[in-house]
């Protein structure tokens, strides 16, 4: 039996993290107060100290060249992870990653690898206004060239981010603003998940609901509540949005025959369209209703408690979409 | 450091070549064996020859989309560069980058980029990556005068001045950004007063028609990022002959301008320059200019037996860990 021990979303991160440097002298963090300050999110505290300044680097507040200077990094031989405060800076860094380091390797015919990760956080819920709530995984996901993860449990954190440090891609690894306090068992040690596995979280007969990120901790809820009413909803957590597994789904439509794809993006081009566009094209002989999708509303998100909370997706809404169709 | 005899001679010769290659790329471009966009490096080439004087041959150099020159100048064969502008799979870039987007990973020319900027703060990664690992070598990125006003320039040299890296940022300043006179873009049009708001040492407007100058203000900046002490700015003047690119309609500037412009030739300076002190005569001129014609004759012949890349290649090298069928 492999050991575990029970840590938060952000330590095992912060673990993944931590071994990784240790073993492999390329990987090195630079980015916005991840140095003297432990990371906005704490996941880096105590790894200036130990790792010193040359490993863990303060930058300007500056994500253009944040990402394009770990990219130039990783060409000539590096692992950088950087860090990007919130994904909704990511947008200032977006031609860094789609650009050069989306592109690099196609662009020369294969000469250069961009073994590069840009952790960041995503995710609504706290109150912070329009600019920095949004989850916005799928326009980063849209691109060839680029790895995109979003883990929803600790264990898959720890283990898919030490894989993204590993890769020779450039990867964006999604954290959840809320999830970091989740606290589950986590292997000790190397732990290493394969990247582009999609992972049945709980299985069930009636329906499929897929998500990734925090809407797996909302549709689990919504699964518990749906047992009560005699309803077997199987979940599926995506964790990679890039590439995109979907034979766990495909394989579960044919069983339950029915769909509800979770995703805290708001409602249009995103990955709940993606996937329900898929699964019809696939599994279109074995439907007994249309795929349903939950996301927040297509509104840009609003600092007051309540009406925030209006507009983004919750286990009830998840419910609610479920018995439309079962 | 002044250039020797032979390099004198080798820088002619290459210049000439690369002068030769632009004229045959309009020339295919016109009769659509080249495709996209093409931006031709004539008048600019001693800038590229004074790089390779100046520099280690395992220093970094990255540049933008105005590329064949260094190209050629950083030692890429010039028939795989042809084939890469007439989309071949025995292109530098496998026929997947075309004119704009030339490497060799081998003889450390990080490519053409075609962001403007773009490339900028990659320049500040390949040094941080060297300086990290002990090593001392230079990274050179040249630019046009038009990426001084974006973001990323600003956002690059203050983490190169920041953490020290030994970058020599070179401007190519051929007075226009596309059709964009620098007067009317830049609101300082002495370009290189915004590199002396980062702190790093400047040289002003160096003569970029004059081969050995150019030698000399960049070995010294290269001497001063190499020993540690951090990045340091150069502003060639230069200017292009030939427009922006194929589709340009030059009316921005006045023909007399060019006409101007080609007396101060740096080809012609040189060569001038080989027969006073008696190092050519013009026949000797003459043959080396038939010599690059040839050259190019060849390479273009090459390129046109090659073939074009396989279906397959399109989705070969989109990453380079293999994801199996789940990337699809």
């Amino acid at each position: 039996m492999t050991e575990t021990k029970r840590i938060s979303y952000r330590e095992a991160i912060s673990e993944a993290l931590w071994e990784e440097m240790e073993r492999d002298e390329n990987v090195f963090i630079m980015g916005e107060e991840v140095g003297v300050w432990g990371g906005t999110y704490a996941v880096t505290r105590g790894f200036y100290d130990h790792f010193g300044e040359k490993r863990v680097r303060d930058t300007p507040i500056a994500e253009m060249v944040i990402v394009g200077a770990a990219t130039g990094a990783a060409m000539n031989g590096l692992r950088p992870v950087a860090e990007i405060m919130t994904i909704n800076f990511a947008f200032l860094a977006l031609d860094a990653m789609i650009n050069s380091a989306g592109v690099a390797h196609y662009m020369f015919g294969g000469q250069f690898s961009v073994p590069m990760v840009v952790r960041t956080t995503t995710g609504g819920g706290r109150q912070l206004g329009a600019t920095h709530s949004r989850s916005p995984e799928p326009v980063f996901a849209h691109f060839p060239g680029l790895t995109v993860i979003a883990p929803s449990t600790p264990a898959d954190a720890k283990g898919l981010l030490k894989a993204a440090i590993r890769s020779n891609d450039p990867v964006l690894f999604v954290e959840h603003s809320t999830l970091y306090q989740n606290r589950d068992e986590v292997p000790v040690g190397d732990y290493v998940l394969p990247i582009g596995k999609s992972d049945v979280k709980r299985e069930g007969s009636d329906v499929t609901i897929v998500a990734y990120s925090k809407m797996v901790e909302y549709s689990l809820a919504a699964a518990d509540i749906l047992s009560k009413e005699g309803i077997s909803a199987e979940v599926i957590d995506l964790r990679t949005l890039r590439p995109l597994d979907l034979d766990p789904v495909y394989e579960s439509f044919k069983k339950t025959n029915r769909g509800v794809v979770v995703e805290e993006a708001t409602p249009y081009y995103n990955v709940s369209g993606e996937v329900a566009a898929r699964v019809q094209d696939v599994c279109f002989d074995w439907m007994d209703a249309p795929v349903k999708r939950v996301n927040a509303l297509d509104v840009p998100l609003p600092y007051s408690r309540e009406l925030e909370q209006m507009a983004l997706p919750n286990p009830e809404k998840i419910v609610e979409a479920v018995k439309e169709i079962v | 450091m002044a250039l020797t005899d032979e390099q004198k001679l080798e820088a002619y010769k290459t210049m000439m070549v690369i002068r030769r290659f632009e004229e045959k790329c309009a020339e295919l471009y016109a009769a659509g064996d080249i495709g996209g966009f093409l931006h031709l490096y004539i008048g600019q080439e001693a800038i590229a020859l004074a790089t390779k004087y100046a520099l280690r041959d395992d220093d970094n150099v990255i540049t933008a989309y105005r590329d064949h020159g260094l190209a050629i100048a950083r030692g890429l064969p010039v028939k795989n560069l042809m084939a890469e502008m007439l989309g071949k799979a025995t292109g530098t870039s496998k026929g997947k980058g075309g004119s704009m987007h030339l490497a060799d990973k081998e003889k450390r020319f990080w490519g053409g980029w075609a962001i403007v900027g773009g490339h900028l703060p990659l320049a500040a990664g390949l040094a941080l990556a060297d300086t990290y690992r002990g090593e001392d070598r230079v990274t050179l990125a040249l630019m046009g005068d038009g990426a001084t006003n974006i973001g990323y320039f600003h956002e690059s040299l203050n983490m190169a001045a920041v953490w020290k890296l030994p970058v020599v940022w070179l401007v190519e300043n051929n007075q226009y950004g596309m059709g964009t006179a620098v007067i009317r873009a830049s609101a300082v049009s002495d370009i290189a007063k915004k590199a002396e708001a980062y702190g790093m040492p400047c040289c002003v407007q160096v003569d970029g028609m004059d081969l050995q100058a150019l030698v000399d203000y960049l070995e010294e900046a290269a001497i001063y990022a190499r020993e540690g002490k951090g990045s340091f700015f150069v502003e060639a003047l230069t200017y292009r002959y030939r427009g922006h690119s194929m589709g340009d309609p030059e009316r921005y500037r006045p023909v007399h301008e060019v006409e101007e412009k080609k007396l101060d030739d740096p080809i012609s300076h040189l060569g001038s320059h080989l027969i006073e002190a008696n190092l050519a005569t013009t026949d000797d001129l003459q043959k080396i200019s038939d010599e690059a014609d040839q050259e190019i004759a060849e390479a273009v012949e090459f390129a046109k037996n090659s073939p074009f890349p396989e279906p397959g290649e399109l989705y070969t090298d989109i990453y380079a860990d293999s994801m199996g069928e789940v990337s699809r």
